[in-house]
């Protein structure tokens, strides 16, 4: 009896000295940091994505598996900005482990190396759901993706210094065939610059930032709030006054509103995938961007 | 005398937290000095930081032959996760305000009220009052104290102008492998309903059983210890001890701890839209002198007291389905609780008067199921049902003929139920207006009483994150 509760304890001490050697556990909350943790990681990381294309980040519940994943994560690799703040703080004081605790190195937010916009002048609730730090949804500029990779591999490096120079090589690889793809995306996108489009929520600001699209109308009357009836009627008047060329939605979105409005104002909705694995052919970083750009060319030429 | 020097330490204390109430007005240009050099300070990090990144950007990504002295991982900024981001002093604490109340319209008289066959709880329980109520309202402050401890406090603000502490606990950020602890006072971690605060719950009140056994929920000044399990199925274990102070145990007159709590949880996902979490917990308290109010065969009021073992197993169960990925689009929750007491001591009549005490024990359970379906953005609409069942219990006074069974008519067996349904509407994530509609038979009268329940929950501040 004894023996066997020694070796049970045994298997448990070299249960838990073991990851030490193995792949890093990295717990992405997006799909999109999921694809950059993999393409920066390589073999060395073993990623597990929180959410899915078709959630909206902000609003999922802190789910037992999502706990059970945040106990054995070497690594959060979240957002931040409060982006997440519904649900990670939950995971992680749930998860009883000290190694992602905010401050650590096992916490990573992707906000915490970019400039954000919309950054709001005074914080009030009566404007919706705002983000005191900024808009959070970031990953639509492949800019910020390339900022992101490099502090992720400085990130990984340092949890697992025996790998750094692998992490760096890879992410010099990466690098160089994501400044490649943001030349050709940026030289295929010229014909949508100054394009006049309307937006779900503010979760598309980035994206038409790069691409230099003119956001002239959200559909959310403020961040987080569904649009009232009142509200879509006063959009059409607006709208047909000056229509846009295309409503863009998420792959996450409800779009009847879009659609309703789409009948209405005569402009083409477009349903854009907005994180990896939104659409069949978003299905990695390259995918997403690749996919997004082809479905809002094919409206906007 | 102590109260004139708590009084003067408290002001000095607000003096110095809050600067502006204190000074006069011609401090109010040197302060406004302060603010504007803070400011040009923050500018001046705002700027340093924003080169840092342009100098990152067009570093060359070759040559990083140099090892990796890991630049420190961006300062302050990584704070988030928690509240604090930009609405205050950096080092405040996360605040929030929860602040509820209802319109009742209750057929039976509300004074009345009870739950046939059970021993009367302590607590808020009952459906409340007529007409306009303001309900609790709830101030919660959090913050993590340094690396290794994070504490948060929760007081409850009555209607009736009372204070009360609903919990105010420590909890460790830095045990290893998978444990975490907690110590102060907080609702204990059994079952699910328990340890939800009410401006979350989603019904008005909380179901019977969670009212007969706990008078709403069990919480004690004490201690917990959880150990959550390093597997991909979500494996949680904990026990827990303090002085008893909650129903139905008390505290006891001798030193040490009043029995223990055990629980268990384990959750996971089936497919993506469902996800599921289950649990068991067994309690094992004593209680001293626990005293009720009641009447006695000729309705005249007295006090009886019960002291003895009391043992309750909790089984819970919940399952939510979210078949569109979004919960504010479409999804089901369905939840459902178990619990059976067994409690065996000495039952005192009438403490002050005949003060006669004979055994007594009793077993009684309770459950109830529920589903809550969001159907539309905005819109929840939920559907209850409660059960109780009082057993017979054994009278040591009534069997050995000293006093009539009418003398205890808070025990006579009943099997108590009702049936709720509830609407709400939740304009955004920080406010909630709610119908709810109950054929509350409690009493087990046969007469069910209704009672319609108009309730607004509004939350500000901190924006809050909640468990599963």
């Amino acid at each position: 009896m004894f023996s066997f509760i020694r070796s049970g304890v045994a298997l448990l001490i070299l249960a838990a000295a073991l990851p030490a050697h193995a792949a890093l556990k990295v717990l992405a909350t997006t799909a999109d940091w999921g694809a950059l943790a993999t393409e920066i990681g390589g073999d060395q990381v073993n990623v597990y994505v929180a959410t899915s294309a078709l959630q909206d980040v902000h609003r999922v519940d802190a789910k037992p598996s999502l706990v059970a994943r945040a106990r054995t994560a070497d690594l959060v690799f979240a957002t931040g900005a409060e982006l997440e703040i519904g649900w990670l703080p939950v995971l992680i004081q749930e998860s009883g482990n000290s190694r992602i605790q905010p401050g650590s190195p096992g916490y990573f937010e992707a906000t915490s190396v970019l400039t954000l916009l919309e950054k709001p002048e005074h914080f009030d609730r009566a404007l919706g759901d705002i983000h005191p730090q900024g808009n959070p949804h970031v990953q639509l500029d492949p800019h910020n993706i390339a900022r992101v990779a490099k502090a992720l591999t400085e990130r990984l490096s340092q949890l697992d210094g025996a790998h750094a120079q692998y992490f760096q090589q890879r992410e010099k690889d990466f690098d160089t065939r994501w400044q490649a793809a943001i030349q050709r995306w940026e030289g295929e996108a010229a014909p949508l610059k100054g394009k006049p489009v309307v937006v779900m929520h503010r979760d598309q600001t980035y994206l038409c930032q790069w691409l230099g699209l003119n956001q002239v109308a959200a559909i959310e009357p403020k961040p987080g709030m569904p649009p009232t009836a009142g509200y879509l009627g006063q959009l059409v008047t607006k709208l047909t006054a000056s229509p846009p060329r295309v409503i863009m939605v998420n792959a996450y979105n409800d779009p009847k509103a879009a659609n309703w409005l789409s009948d209405r104002v005569h402009a083409p909705t477009v349903v854009l995938p907005f994180s990896v694995g939104g659409s069949k052919e978003a299905k990695d970083l390259f995918g997403l961007f690749d996919d997004t750009l082809n479905k809002l060319l094919a409206v906007l030429k | 005398m102590m109260s004139c020097k708590a009084l003067a330490a408290l002001l000095a204390l607000a003096g110095m937290t809050t600067p502006l109430l204190g000074h006069a007005a011609d401090d109010v240009a040197s302060l406004r000095a302060e603010l504007q050099a803070l400011k040009d300070d923050y500018h001046k990090r705002v700027d340093a930081l924003e080169q840092r990144i342009s100098t990152l950007e067009n570093a060359p990504v070759g040559g990083l032959a140099e090892a990796t002295p890991a630049p420190e991982p961006a300062p302050a900024m990584a704070s988030a996760g928690g509240g604090g981001g930009g609405t205050g002093t950096a080092f405040n604490p996360a605040i929030s305000l929860i602040l509820t109340g209802n319109y009742a319209h209750i057929d039976q008289d509300p004074a009345t009220w009870r739950i046939g066959g059970f021993l009367p709880p302590e607590g808020e329980v009952g459906p409340g009052e007529r007409s306009f109520n303001l309900g609790e309202s709830e101030l919660t402050l959090s913050s993590n104290v340094d690396p290794y401890f994070s504490a948060q406090m929760t007081a409850a603000l009555s209607a009736e102008n009372e204070v009360e502490v609903e919990e105010a606990f420590f909890r460790t950020l830095a045990l290893p492998e998978g444990f975490t602890a907690k110590g102060g006072r907080f609702f204990s971690g059994f079952g699910y309903l328990n340890e939800v605060h009410s401006h979350a719950w989603d019904f008005a009140d909380q179901p019977l059983v969670y009212q007969a056994f706990f008078g709403n929920q069990f919480k004690q000044d004490g201690v917990q210890v959880k150990w959550l399990a390093p597997t991909d199925l979500f494996i949680e274990l904990g026990a827990e001890t303090g002085n008893g102070s909650g129903f139905p145990a008390t505290r006891l007159s001798k030193n040490g701890l009043n029995g223990a709590t055990l629980f268990a949880h384990v959750g996971g996902d089936y497919g993506d839209a469902t996800s599921w979490r289950a649990g068991a917990a067994y309690l094992d308290q004593r209680a001293e002198d626990r005293s009720f109010e009641t009447v006695d065969e000729f309705d005249l009021p007295l006090t009886n007291a019960f002291t003895g073992k009391s043992r309750t197993w909790v089984v819970d169960g919940v399952l939510k389905w979210t078949p569109v990925g979004d919960p504010n689009r479409r999804q089901l929750k369905l939840q459902g609780e178990y619990m059976q007491r067994r409690e065996s001591g000495l039952l005192t009549f009438d403490t002050a008067g005949s003060n006669l005490t004979d055994d007594y024990s009793s077993t009684q359970s309770g459950w109830y199921v529920q589903g809550v379906y969001q159907f539309l953005p905005r819109w929840r609409a939920g559907l209850r049902y409660d059960s109780l069942d009082s057993g017979t219990p054994h009278i040591g006074l009534v069997e050995s003929g000293e006093l009539p069974l009418s003398a205890f008519p808070l025990l006579l067996p009943a099997n108590p139920d009702r049936i709720s349904i509830m609407l709400d509407w939740n304009p955004s994530e920080f406010s909630r207006l709610r119908a709810q509609f109950d054929w509350d038979d409690a009493r087990d009268s046969g007469d069910r009483d209704q009672a319609f329940r108009l309730q607004y929950i509004y939350g500000i501040g901190a924006h809050g994150a909640h468990k599963f």
